[in-house]
């Protein structure tokens, strides 16, 4: 029998957190809960690349009505993100990097353009998300 | 970095975003049903094949063994491991990466 | 080397629960930590103790609290995802605990390597 460790020693530590967003909402979970996640995280100050792939560009598509099929109406949250990394940008105290990406191919082959999101996003070619995600220390998927 | 792919490219795109967004110099381990993605003679085989200048493919042993597959050709340059080698692959690279 | 894992499909249904507990297990053997597993989507019934597998095949429910008891891993279930799916401390198998989605963020920040397995 060995003791467990629940408290970790995390002072000073800063991470470069990569959140992976593939699928798209609504036909499952994983859009919702790990905005969740994203949205803890900011807790911590920790470095985040918020990334849209693939189907994930549809969960910050404009004009989403959860209501129709009586579904939790998650998407206006994402806002919540976008200020996150807003104050983060703005206030030299805080020394937390948030970047939301989408991958341009991924938007362009569903037809979309940045107009179409319910937040800003840097629209980055595949080679430059590729050198992005390369980076990271800690890449959360679903 | 690591990469994982647990899904067969016939029912995913798992494998394929992977192979585009992947830098190059990485490792991709095939582990669950990824590993059909190792077989060759498939339809899907030369998308591993093609890019074996780029990355070095794995394929997690007892996914393979598991699924009826041990006496399968799998593609040339693909290297079997065991749940010992996977845990060498995480530690020896900086962070993994699953695409799921 | 410290592991930490997440894990985010339920046992059974999918795979990831299994390659997760191997990836442990062998981590383990070779030396290695695993301070902590944190489970999320539907990886929360993972710690469902009225889980009553046939006979002949794997506990991964009592497998997880076993290797968690012999070998100190803290087995967290997030309590968001655990309440919209019944997984309550009533129902909680030996080993885990119910605890905030903060602790996967210091899974990510206290650990040498964070692995996901899911779907």
């Amino acid at each position: 029998m060995s003791d467990v460790q629940t408290d970790f020693d995390i002072a000073g530590v800063k991470k470069r957190f990569a959140f992976i967003n593939r699928k798209a909402p609504y036909g499952s979970i994983y859009a919702l809960e790990i905005l969740e996640m994203v949205l803890i995280s900011a807790a911590f100050e920790q470095h985040a690349v918020i990334a849209f792939i693939d189907d994930g560009v549809f969960q910050i598509k404009k004009g989403q009505n959860a209501k129709v099929l009586g579904m939790k109406n998650f998407a206006p949250t994402y806002r919540i993100i976008e200020d996150e990394k807003e104050d983060a940008d703005e206030d030299d105290d805080i020394d937390m990097e948030w970047r939301i990406v989408v991958e341009e191919e991924s938007m362009t082959a569903r037809g979309l353009t940045a107009d179409d999101f319910i937040v800003g996003v840097e629209v980055l070619p595949s080679a430059e998300l590729t050198d992005l995600l390369d980076q990271q220390d800690v890449v959360l998927s679903a | 970095m690591l990469h994982t792919v647990n899904k067969s490219p016939f029912e995913r795109n798992a494998l394929y975003t992977c192979l585009r967004l992947a830098k190059k110099g990485s490792a991709i381990l095939l582990i669950e049903d990824g590993v059909y993605a190792a077989l060759a003679d498939t339809g899907m085989s030369e998308k591993v094949s093609s890019r074996m200048d780029d990355f070095k493919f794995y394929v997690l042993g007892p996914d393979v063994e598991t699924r009826g597959l041990g006496d399968s050709t799998l593609i040339d340059g693909v290297t079997v491991v065991d749940y010992n080698g996977f845990v060498d692959l995480a530690a020896e690279h900086s962070a993994v990466h699953s695409w799921l | 080397m410290k592991f930490g894992l997440l894990v985010n499909e339920g046992p059974f249904t999918h795979q990831a629960s299994d390659s997760a507990y191997q990836f442990a297990k062998a981590a383990i053997e070779k030396g290695h930590q695993v301070p902590r597993v944190f489970f999320y989507f539907d990886g929360v019934n993972n710690a469902n103790k009225l889980s009553e597998p046939q006979s002949d095949d794997r506990n991964l429910v009592k497998l997880w609290g076993e290797l968690a008891t012999a070998h100190g891993i803290d087995l967290v279930v997030c309590v968001a995802a655990a309440l919209r799916r019944g997984i309550k401390d009533e129902i909680l198998a030996e080993g885990f605990r119910i605890s905030g989605l903060g602790q996967l963020v210091e899974l990510g920040m206290a650990m040498d390597r964070t692995l996901t397995f899911g779907d």
